[in-house]
């Protein structure tokens, strides 16, 4: 570890209550995130994939306490944001920014692009009127929008128009870490591509981190550095894109990847089917969460949660929580 | 395209009225469905290819929906031509439907058990105990485990990848000769999306049914289409056998998609290759191709007239400069 990373997420856990009864007591708890830790350094981007319910929108608003994390640590340029009062917060929010999936839903359709684009430099009261003015239409440029669109309603837009206000509102702060909940999966394809080489070249320019959320294996390989790959509440494999799109070594990733339709007719290739559905995160089964469809499940899977350990090297870590793996194939993961 | 074909399509167009105009959204359309072919029909959102399917199944709302001209014959009967009485004997029995999200498609109200009977029952003479039988048999072979039971629950008791299933089931239990599926593994995640692909393609081995499979993800279509068609605003701008179009892509549009969608690469690319611009809107359409104004290759002659649908060896393909792209 040469540098500290931007964004160090410790343990973090996200619980919600399940009520019932006619008491509507607390009956039981939704492990939505369990556990989690992983890194963003300064400038790359942490892509998060997971099937739908894993919890990795509730992981992403965790980190930003847009949800309000049951435990665990959430360090931006090393300090903790989960122990800030709400004051400090909001100067800190400054840093961190959300991009979300539905731009169309995240809009408010009675404001103009530049009252949108603006709200932000308000609230904050950064510049004076004529300065918030120039700074909205550069950030228009920025994002690749004319000029002519500033005083338009969010319905007068397509989807991937739409999706570059949403851009331009969170870029508003300058931010260096940005949370992007699935920003291409409404898009149309032809479309889809022209944001995620406009989300590249912000990095680029910009240097701004981005944990990238998405269920589409192919979008994450394309925009990540480091990959994690979510199952039920918790990370069960995390490496470089390289690494872990090369050689997937979680039962439940390999299943994920060979799943991916290939756009070649002439590719064949072995599929793993896993048999069943994804289990309630409200009962979730004993032992490693993933055993009950693991075509390669043992004994100990049924009762004990696996470890983590580290099957890549100390400085390009690929650390899978599977017991098929242990010190022997490498370091036993111990963070501190 | 020959005589025999299962359904034959002809010259559809199919208008909508809304409070900004009328929109042509199927535009002069062909095309045929072999016996037992898997036909795939790709687009991006709004290039027609479910109102398309919806006209087959006669399913379009009307007004504001309108078929302005064309024909859909089923083994040689016209379907436009056929009063709402018989078409629904046609519906169920002889071609069904599967849609995206089956939560929208099941009654919430009744239990699998009674809607599966029902549709047995309207369209094969059975009594309800035999029609029951018939459904946990079409639910076994979908692979949904103790069918049984699950005949006693409601939709909303199933997951996702279990009510497409049940969907499945449910259309394939008269045993239709032609299947429509509308994207009907995009709501699903990857590996239940594997798991139902699966049974569809091997559901259509054992019956000997042809398979329309509407979807925009040339990923699916790859992995269980013979053939093709690419849709774009409203029209049909290529036709080919899949393994063609995918390694020789005629239509710029084709070649842009396929181009730029992002898939597992060996090495990762800085930037992706795009279409530039956005798909024009329906109510202001250009007079000439509607690609042109996103086309690298568009030249006057596009600007001014619309390409007709030509035959290039085993592709039909409308536009005035198609084939390999010059790069």
């Amino acid at each position: 570890m040469t540098e500290r990373p931007l964004l160090e997420v410790r343990d973090l856990s996200k619980y919600f209550p399940v009520r019932g009864g006619m008491l509507r007591r607390v009956v039981a708890q939704l492990k939505a995130v369990d556990g989690v830790s992983f890194d963003v350094p300064a400038g790359k981007t942490f892509g998060l994939v997971g099937e739908s319910g894993c919890g990795k929108s509730t992981l992403g608003r965790a980190v930003l306490r847009l949800h309000e994390p049951t435990a665990g640590q959430v360090r931006l340029a090393g300090t903790d944001i989960t122990a800030l009062g709400r004051q400090e917060l909001v100067a800190w929010r400054r840093r961190m920014q959300i991009i979300f999936q539905d731009p169309y839903a995240s809009l408010s359709p009675r404001r103009t692009v530049r009252q949108t684009i603006r709200e932000a430099l308000d609230t904050h009261a950064i510049g004076d009127n004529d300065g918030r003015n120039a700074e909205v239409q550069r950030l228009l440029e920025v994002v690749g929008l004319r000029r002519q669109v500033l005083d338009r309603y969010p319905h007068e837009f397509s989807g991937g128009q739409r999706q570059r206000v949403g851009i331009a509102r969170a870029l508003a702060l300058k931010p260096d870490f940005i949370v992007a909940d699935e920003p291409v999966s409404a898009l149309d394809v032809s479309v889809q591509s022209q944001v995620l080489n406009l989300l590249a070249e912000l990095q680029r320019d910009h240097g701004i981190a981005f944990l990238f959320i998405s269920h589409d294996l192919a979008v994450v390989q394309h925009i990540s550095d480091h990959v994690g790959v979510m199952y039920l509440g918790r990370i069960v494999e995390t490496a470089t894109a390289g690494d872990i799109y090369g050689e997937p070594r979680h039962p439940y990733t390999q299943a994920l990847m060979s799943a991916i339709p290939v756009p070649d007719p002439k590719t064949r290739r072995e599929r793993i089917v896993l048999p069943g559905d994804v289990p309630s995160p409200i009962a979730p089964p004993p032992g490693c969460p993933f055993h009950p469809r693991c075509p390669q499940a043992m004994d100990i899977c049924r009762v004990q949660l696996p470890p983590t350990v580290n099957v890549g090297t100390a400085d390009s870590p690929h650390e899978v929580t599977c017991h098929l793996y242990d010190e022997a194939d490498g370091v036993r993961a111990d963070d501190s | 395209m020959t005589s025999e074909a299962l359904l034959s399509v002809r010259n559809l167009s199919i208008e909508f009225s809304t409070e900004r105009g009328v929109v042509r959204a199927v535009d002069d359309v062909s095309f045929d469905v072999e016996h037992g072919e898997t036909l795939g029909i790709v687009g991006e959102s709004g290039c027609g290819k479910t109102v398309t399917a919806l006209a087959v199944m006669q399913l379009i709302p009307m007004p504001p929906g309108r078929i302005v001209s064309g024909s859909i014959r089923l083994n040689g009967q016209d379907l436009l031509a056929l009063p709402e009485r018989q078409m629904r004997n046609i519906r169920g029995r002889d071609i069904s439907m599967i849609f995206q999200e089956p939560m929208t498609a099941l009654n919430p109200v009744f239990t699998i058990g009674n809607q599966m009977v029902d549709v047995i029952r309207r369209h094969q003479p059975m009594d309800r105990a035999s029609a029951r039988r018939r459904a946990i048999e079409m639910l076994e072979k979908v692979g949904i485990p103790i069918p049984d039971k699950r005949l006693n629950e409601y939709p909303h008791q199933l997951s996702g990848g279990m009510r497409q299933r049940v969907m499945i089931a449910m259309a394939l239990s008269c045993g239709p000769k032609l299947l429509i599926a509308d994207e009907p593994t995009t709501a699903l995640d990857v590996t239940t999306q594997a798991q139902v692909m699966e049974q569809i393609v091997s559901l259509q081995e054992d019956y000997g049914m042809a398979v329309m499979l509407i979807t925009h993800d040339l990923g699916v279509i790859a992995e269980s289409c013979r053939r093709a068609l690419v849709m774009y605003c409203g029209q049909l701008i290529e036709d080919a056998p899949t393994e063609r179009l995918y390694e020789r892509p005629q239509h710029p549009y084709t070649q842009g998609l396929l181009r730029s969608i992002p898939r597992i690469r060996r090495q990762r690319l800085e930037t992706l290759p795009v279409i530039e611009g956005t798909v024009p809107d329906l109510l202001h359409l250009p007079p000439g191709c509607r690609f042109a104004d996103r086309c690298p290759r568009a030249a006057d002659e596009c600007r001014a007239h619309q390409p007709p649908l030509i035959d290039r060896e085993l592709t039909r393909v409308a536009c005035f400069y198609p084939g390999a792209r010059d790069d």
